[in-house]
């Protein structure tokens, strides 16, 4: 056999994207191979002696037994560059719009693109000089990749050395050699590009316990139920209760330096709403588009359901490399269960053994590796960077009882639950203040607490008058309201009144679509206050409708739309109209 | 197995309707055409869903019946399932698979297609924002249809679905331009329903620009696997080739699906939930995601995919998938239909995703969307009230909650229901919205604020 020989194999059964192709006894598991005259990129799943079971990521009508199986040599693996930053990529990392201008509005089959613009040049900035020692994850080089993004150019995980030669300040494309390196193996050069393994984590130096809270600007999750710079949140929700608008909320308004967001196996429409709006949505922070912080993996649900597997994958090593050089990154997942799903899809076809409806045993080894990549960490090269994960679940019939919803509340430490009645009544965002829960409270209290000392037990104190509303409900539903004690209607107003003026947030609004954490905090003890003085007043015999009366309660209801320097003077004029009618009643 | 020209093969392994099991064959692709002949040489089309060394599976489009092991021949056509399209296609009726049943001729020019489609690149769509107007209150009111969007209605067993649709059909083509066509496929569709919708569409003087597929209730039910596809098909070829805005009608979803899951369980697949692959939802989001407007492209294409809920049950897994997949829906309610209200439809359950963009200030009117919330907002509340009604007697009731009560009857009897012919306009619509709203106390509506309803709320105040 010659050399050529050697690398092909030859289809011998083809069961959708699942393929059988013999004289592979040279590949490995999980490398790359192309297959059929169009050359479709597959990915090796498993070895049986010389036949290979492989994953074939596109549309596999026409592949015919006899057909060639090449092998790459290499795992599916991304290319990481300048370029990535307000891009659309498909869950192999194919660039969209260049398809798109290239071919037609329609994908076709075994399509190929470079992911980034191999002609366009980039200003370089070398940051080492030669003899000096550069480490593996150190920076070597700084491009400016948008007005507010340093992309640091870095020595890639495993290689260390001197530097030998660099290349001057000046605009380079991105496979132009632009620093040599001596390493104990020898000598290395370096591009701006480095690849690496979709399915293998990134390494880093080490783990840190975050206390700084990702900022949504959503009051219900950063007031109730917080999540910190590199934690993970669990989105569950029955269709149309909201997830995919909560995901863009996050994409669009919270304070990480870079969002990657992933469309797996959903509308294609979402995607394009996103490329409609990002651009023209101005970052709070930095005044610039958000699209310039945003990289979008699109894999919609009519899309080859293998490439939608690797799609999470491909998204979430973009966000560790953006993690590696420093930055606070945040990746949404939409949706995981569409991953778990494509999981199950191939499991199937492979005649494996299912477990929890039809799902692989490995379902839930699959999540924990997944979530496990996320976290503040000491990178590599020293610096401190951070990667959030915030995953949403489509549960069957709104069933969160189900393998994935279940699978998935084990690996994450945050539960935004979202409820099909409050979706009904359109209470947005949907998600429940009974149901969910964020095991980072601690953690970021003290965040909080630097802007409003009072802050833990205030949210402590609304918490309580939530829960307590939901057990009255229960009686109300009964009996009615009047029966009850002027107390107990006073939780029920409260509550009330929190809800449309607090927990409410129409992300269409242009004013309230996100609340900075001063006003947040304002607004919660605005809250906390009138329900204090409230009961006191009423304890003192006044009747709830003198409370209910008063012109205040309905502008607590509207307070959300003010600004927050606006708010202290609707505090200061709520504790003088409480002190009133407190007077009436001593 | 005898080899009987380069593609033709006599006799097959085993078969096992809706599918067959050839081995000996060479050179067969995966998801290609096959044309499967029974005994007195006619012919019925099926693809290939498995290859291996020289054996297949094939899935007989027409069904297996009459069809035995030894006498069967089999050909092999090296390419996927096609149809040829081509305008002059509207004002005609075809079967299941794309022939035509009207006596009319076969197409000719256009394009020939391969029916599984291509998938439209992401990136390459355009937002769907243009209001349709279907003159019908719950609809353009509070779950607008937007071209481009998708969205079904989710019906039960002897609920007015029909009737609705072609309501929906009829109204909005007389607002549409003349760049309007309405593709229908029907799978498992009885003879009535597909007469009923022809007359319909005949009285709206819009059967011209109508093209039916109908795979009957008594074709193989295999053979409902490709009709939504050749419909698209079709579909695809006005939409983006001749600039024409289309209204695709898929009915009913849950049969398809039933012929899914039949094939499925001839392949012993392994189930995902009652007995429906678990790649359910792959197939349906493959239909569903047609729809669409692509950038640089006059036309458009709008689906209503109409299901039956089996047992009135929204989670079933072919209401529940198509959920997670279309752009909202439209949901009808058993209780309502038997109150006499038309349209029946649950209001809260029903939502469209794309409303938001494609209404209010510069495409309707501006209180549209804080209307409509609000109207949700108080209609949830009347549930609630006539649940503790029942318990404790309407007497007890607060007289807030008697206003919610009253509320919701008018909501009920003045803004939801209308007539089958009556086509509202959207100001009639808003204004009607605007008067069952009055019912309840200005402090009550929290959602709306001081200038729209200083323009627009109209209560007698009664003290
Ligand atoms: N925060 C919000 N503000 C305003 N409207 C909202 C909000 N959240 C959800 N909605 C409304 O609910 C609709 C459905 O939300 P969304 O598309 O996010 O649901 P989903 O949970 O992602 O559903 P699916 O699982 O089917 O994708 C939206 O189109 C919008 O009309
Ligand atoms: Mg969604």
């Amino acid at each position: 056999m010659n050399e050529i020989d050697r690398q092909e194999g030859a289809v011998i059964r083809v069961n959708g994207p699942i393929i059988h192709a013999e004289g592979m006894g040279h590949v490995g598991a999980f490398e790359v191979v192309k297959v059929g005259a169009d050359g479709l990129i597959g990915e090796v799943l498993k070895l049986a002696g010389d036949v290979a079971t492989i994953q074939v990521y596109e549309y596999t009508g026409g592949l015919k037994p006899g057909d060639v199986v090449k092998a790459t040599g290499s795992a599916l693996a991304v290319t990481l560059a300048p370029g990535l930053l307000g891009n659309i990529f498909d869950g192999l990392q194919r660039p969209l719009r260049v398809l798109a201008e290239r071919d037609d509005a329609f994908l076709q089959v075994g399509a190929q693109a470079e992911p980034l613009d191999p002609d366009r040049l980039w200003r370089f900035e070398p940051t080492v000089k030669p003899g000096e020692e550069l480490h593996e994850g150190q920076p070597f080089a700084v491009v400016k990749e948008s007005p507010i993004i340093d992309h640091r150019l870095m020595a890639p995980p495993g290689m260390s050395g001197t530097v030998s030669e660099i290349k001057p300040a000046g605009e380079y494309t991105i496979s132009q050699t632009l620093c040599a390196l001596d390493t104990p193996q020898g000598k290395r050069q370096l591009t701006m590009v480095q690849r690496w393994p979709v399915r293998r984590p990134r390494p880093k130096a080490g783990r840190k316990t975050s206390n700084e809270v990702l900022v949504t600007g959503q009051r219900v999750i950063d007031t109730l139920f917080p999540v910190s710079k590199g934690g993970v949140a669990c989105l569950p929700g029955d269709f149309g209760t909201g997830k995919t608008v909560l995901q863009q909320q996050l994409a669009k308004w919270s304070d990480a330096d870079i969002i990657v967001y992933v469309g797996c196996g959903e509308r294609g429409n979402e995607m394009a709403d996103v490329l409609r709006t990002f651009p023209e949505l101005e970052d709070p922070r930095t005044g610039r588009a958000l699209m310039e912080r945003t990289i979008l993996v699109a894999n919609t649900s009519n899309m080859p359901v293998a490439a939608r597997e690797v799609s999470i994958y491909t998204g979430i090593t973009l966000a560790e490399y953006y993690r590696d050089m420093g930055y606070a990154v945040a990746l949404m997942a939409d949706s995981t269960s569409r991953w778990a799903e494509a999981l199950r899809e191939a499991s199937s076809r492979l005649e494996e053994m299912p477990a929890e409806q039809g799902y692989p045993a490995y379902l839930s080894a699959r999540l924990a590796q997944f979530y496990e990549r996320a976290g503040l960490v000491r990178t590599l090269g020293g610096a401190e960077g951070s990667l959030s994960v915030i995953g949403a679940v489509s549960p069957p019939g709104g069933d969160f009882s189900e393998p994935v919803t279940q699978h998935t509340m084990r690996f994450t430490r945050c539960l935004w639950a979202l409820e099909r009645s409050l979706a009904h009544a359109r209470h947005y965002p949907a998600v429940s203040w009974t149901d969910s829960y964020s095991q980072y409270l601690s953690d970021v209290a003290p965040w909080w607490e630097s802007h409003d000392p009072d802050w833990l037990s205030q949210r402590g104190e609304i918490v309580d008058l939530l829960s307590e509303e939901r057990n009255l409900q229960e009686i109300v539903k009964l009996v009615g309201p009047d029966v009850l004690p002027d107390a107990q209607r006073l939780t029920l107003l409260v509550a009330d009144l929190f809800k449309t003026g607090f927990l409410q947030q129409d992300a269409t609004d242009p004013v309230d679509t996100f609340c900075v954490p001063g006003k947040q905090v304002k607004l919660l003890r605005a809250f906390v206050m009138f329900y204090r003085r409230a009961s006191a007043i009423i304890q003192r015999g006044a009747p709830i409708s003198r409370v209910r009366e008063m012109d205040v309660t309905q502008r607590l209801r509207r307070a959300k739309m003010l600004e927050e320097k606006e708010l202290d003077n609707l505090l200061a004029e709520l504790e003088a109209r409480m002190d009133k009618l407190e007077q009436q009643y001593t | 197995m005898i080899r009987d020209n380069p593609v033709q093969y006599v006799g097959v392994d085993r078969i096992d309707e809706p599918l067959i099991y050839l081995s000996g064959v060479r050179d067969v692709g995966y998801d290609e055409t096959v044309q499967v002949a029974d005994q007195q040489g006619s012919y019925r089309p099926g693809t290939v869903l498995e290859v291996g060394r020289n054996r297949a599976v094939v899935q007989v489009l027409g069904g297996t019946t009459g069809l035995s092991t030894s006498q069967t021949r089999v050909r092999f056509e090296g390419a996927p399932f096609s149809v040829r399209v081509t305008e002059d296609m509207l004002g005609r009726a075809f079967d299941g698979l794309g022939r035509p049943i009207d006596g009319g001729p076969s197409p000719i020019g256009g394009e020939e297609r391969a029916v599984s489609g291509v998938p439209i690149n992401p990136a390459a769509r355009a937002y769907p924002t243009d209001f349709i107007h279907t003159g019908v209150s719950i609809i353009d009111g509070s779950n607008s249809l937007i071209r481009g969007q998708k969205l079904p209605i989710f019906s039960g067993n002897g609920l007015p679905h029909q009737q609705l649709t072609a309501q929906i059909v009829r109204q909005a083509t007389i607002a549409e331009a003349e760049s309007f066509a309405v593709v229908l496929a029907g799978m498992g569709i009885k003879n009535d329903e597909a007469d009923y919708f022809r007359h319909s569409f005949e009285d709206a003087g819009a059967l011209g620009k109508v093209a039916l597929f109908l795979s009957p209730a008594d074709a193989p039910s295999v053979e409902r696997i490709l009709t939504p596809q050749v419909a698209l098909t079709l579909a695809e070829y006005l939409a983006f080739e001749r600039d024409m805005h289309v209204l695709v009608l898929l009915t009913d979803m849950t049969n398809y699906c039933d012929a899914l899951r039949e094939i499925s369980s001839a392949r012993d697949e392994i189930p995902a939930r009652k007995g429906y692959p678990g790649h359910l939802y792959s197939d349906l989001a493959a239909i569903y995601e047609r729809a669409g407007r692509i950038k640089g492209a006059e036309g458009s294409i709008t689906q209503i995919p109409i299901l039956t809920m089996p047992s009135d049950d929204i989670s079933h897994p072919v209401p529940d998938l198509t959920g997670y997949i279309t752009e909202g829906q439209i949901v009808s309610e058993r209780g309502l239909f038997l109150k006499g209200i038309y349209p029946p439809i649950d209001a809260l359950g029903s939502l469209s995703r794309l409303m938001k963009d494609g209404v209010g200030k510069g495409f309707t009117r501006d209180d549209h969307i804080a209307v409509s919330n609000q109207l949700y907002a108080a209609y949830s509340r009347v549930e609630d009230v006539r649940g503790l009604a029942s318990v404790i007697g309407e007497d007890e009731l607060s007289p807030a909650d008697r206003q919610f009560l009253e509320f919701g009857d008018a909501f009920e009897r003045q803004y939801l229901a209308q007539g089958e012919n009556e086509n509202r306009t959207i100001e009639q619509t808003l204004d009607t919205a605007w008067k069952v709203i009055s019912i309840l106390p200005r402090s009550e509506l929290v959602r709306l604020n001081d200038q729209m309803l200083d323009q627009h709320y109209s209560r007698q105040e009664q003290d």
